[in-house]
């Protein structure tokens, strides 16, 4: 097993060698935002970096941040401390760059086809005249097996033909990091097996970089090569995990069990800790 | 309490261990075709023009029953009385040059009330101020109708087709703004990062993504906006009928009324009905089927 734990924030020993330079830099980020009543401390000090062709999953329980990180480096938010760095650049704002594959399904565009869907982000980008986008997500959805429902409208499909379509549209931009949050965490668990299984030849086929956020351990093994595990109220680093090796061929194997049970523990003593009156932060 | 009559109750037998078995799914037998095409029927039925029209002709026969009944053709005149005063009206008379003035005036005030709606709602999208400011003015001007503006316009712009486009675009621009703007911000919260993700802002993220996302709800206010400008042009015409030469389908209701010629009153209602009628069930319908329907925001 190749996990080491985390140690301070802001600790870059963990840093992997070499002279390859890390795609995306999170340093130190602490993400705040507002209810109604009440000032939200999301994430405390989170830093981790995300290399080139990584499947990079960010594993906690629900109050860990994940979600808003993965907005965040989506640019939909502004850390209120730290930084995030695509490529060395500063993120600023929403881009294309980021394509993001929602778990909500209502993320198509219902008066679009499903081939329209595909084709938007390359149009509303300029990115390639019409017929050549259309023949681009035309090869798109033959990868995720939508051939046949290029003329269909969103509201015809299953879920998950749909976030089969949101990947494919995702896909078609070729973003430079691919950013998922729990898209199939809406799926009956068939499918949802199905899709994970699909993701994760579509990347051995396409060879994507890609952020995936989930609360689920095993969904995190099947599909991550590195897995970051948050602690939540506020979300805090916990431990960084290597699962590369481990993939949906090995579920019910004794490494894939041992991992899951190293990250179940790890979440569970978490869970001990946070009864405890606040006292950690402040 | 509730433990006793669990304890007192009689537990069920435990089940019988059964056999296990597996079933090859080819050996379907005869179940039959999977979609059996409906009767003719059934199908004439389900089309929604059908049932339309018949409700259209009981309508008529009860029309025509009740005026053959009560016997007042001054008061009350027969479905046929009217469709002959009609005929007369549009072919001899001026029921189709009348028309066609009420719908050109109509039209103007139409479009310039989308156009002012359109910039209002996208203000009242884009800051937060400009959503204070339609707020505020559809509280304020939306229940106010528009025919007592009538008097006002009048005085601003005189007798013509200048006072009239007012108070359509009046009566209009309210709905329609008022209706688009809470379409806009019914739009859900997956859509809208998911426009933004892929690069739309400004103007392009509301004509590219909060239009055809809200579009149900602005078709609503379409809608309603068009029966209040038919409504308000109608009456206002009624109102001030003095501008005779170019008047439109209101004073012809006014003119008829006058000469005592109630069946020709009873053709220009008809006609305003008509036009009504195709309005909403032509275009509208046709506009609907084309998205909103087909895209299935609306079922």
């Amino acid at each position: 097993m190749g996990g080491r734990m985390a140690g301070a924030p802001g600790d870059k020993a963990w840093v992997a060698s070499g002279n390859v330079a890390p795609l995306l830099v999170v340093d130190d980020v602490t993400l705040q935002y507002k209810t109604a009543e009440h000032l939200v401390t999301a994430t405390w000090k989170v830093g981790f970096e995300v290399y080139a062709g990584e499947r990079y999953v960010l594993l906690g329980p629900s109050g860990c941040g994940k979600t808003t990180l993965l907005k965040a480096i989506a640019g939909f938010m502004a850390p209120v401390a730290g930084s995030i760095t695509l490529a060395g650049q500063s993120i600023a704002r929403p881009g294309p760059d980021r394509m993001m594959v929602f778990q909500e399904f209502d993320q198509l565009l219902p008066w679009k086809t499903v081939l329209g869907n595909v084709m938007f982000p390359l149009l509303v980008n300029r990115r390639m005249p019409r017929k050549q986008a259309e023949d681009h997500a035309r090869s798109l959805l033959a990868k995720v097996n939508l051939t046949r429902f290029e003329h269909v409208h969103p509201h015809m499909l299953s879920g998950g033909m749909k976030q089969r379509v949101a990947i494919a549209r995702a896909l078609a931009m070729e973003p430079a990091v691919l950013l998922m949050d729990e898209p199939f965490a809406a799926l009956d668990a068939l499918t949802r097996r199905k899709m994970q299984e699909e993701l994760v030849a579509l990347w051995e086929e396409v060879r994507f970089t890609v952020i995936f956020v989930t609360h689920s351990i095993e969904e995190a093994l099947l599909i991550g090569s590195r897995i970051l595990v948050l602690s939540p109220h506020p979300g805090r680093v916990k431990a960084e995990l290597n699962a590369g090796h481990l993939g949906p061929a090995d579920v019910g194997t004794p490494a894939f069990d041992k991992l899951q049970k190293h990250i179940h523990n790890l979440l569970f003593t978490d869970k001990i800790e946070s009864d405890r009156p606040e006292a950690a932060h402040g | 309490m509730a433990e006793r009559i669990l304890a007192e109750r009689t537990l069920l037998p435990l089940p019988p261990v059964r056999p296990e078995r597996m079933v090859a799914l080819d050996a379907m037998g005869a179940v039959g075709d999977v979609a059996r095409p409906l009767g003719p029927f059934e199908r004439i039925v389900n089309i929604t023009a059908v049932r339309r029209l018949f409700v259209l002709i009981a309508l008529a026969v009860a029309w025509e029953a009740f005026a053959r009944f009560s016997d007042n053709p001054l008061l009350f005149p027969s479905l046929t009385d009217t469709i002959e005063a009609f005929y007369d009206a549009a072919v001899n008379g001026p029921l189709i040059e009348r028309t066609m003035n009420s719908l050109r005036v109509l039209a103007a005030g139409y479009a310039i009330g989308l156009a002012l709606a359109a910039v209002f709602t996208t203000i009242a999208v884009s800051t937060r101020i400009g959503t204070d400011l339609l707020s505020t003015l559809t509280a304020m001007f939306n229940p106010l109708p528009a025919i007592a503006l009538l008097p006002l316009a009048l005085l601003w712009f005189g007798l013509g087709a200048k006072s009239l486009i007012f108070v359509i675009i009046h009566s209009v621009l309210w709905a329609v703004a008022l209706n688009t703007h809470s379409g806009f911000t019914s739009v859900s919260q997956t859509l809208r990062m998911a426009g933004q993700n892929v690069g739309l802002r400004g103007l392009r993220y509301v004509a590219l993504l909060l239009v055809p996302a809200a579009f149900p709800a602005i078709v609503t206010g379409l809608k309603i906006g068009w029966a209040f400008a038919w409504r308000t042009l109608i009456a206002a015409e009624l109102v001030f009928g003095a501008s005779s030469r170019s008047g439109g389908l209101g004073w012809f209701i006014f003119e008829n009324r006058n000469q005592l010629e109630i069946p020709s009153v009873f053709a220009g209602l008809l006609t305003v009905i008509l036009i009504g009628l195709f309005v909403e069930s032509v275009i509208f319908r046709t506009v609907e089927n084309a998205t909103i329907r087909k895209w299935g925001m609306q079922s």
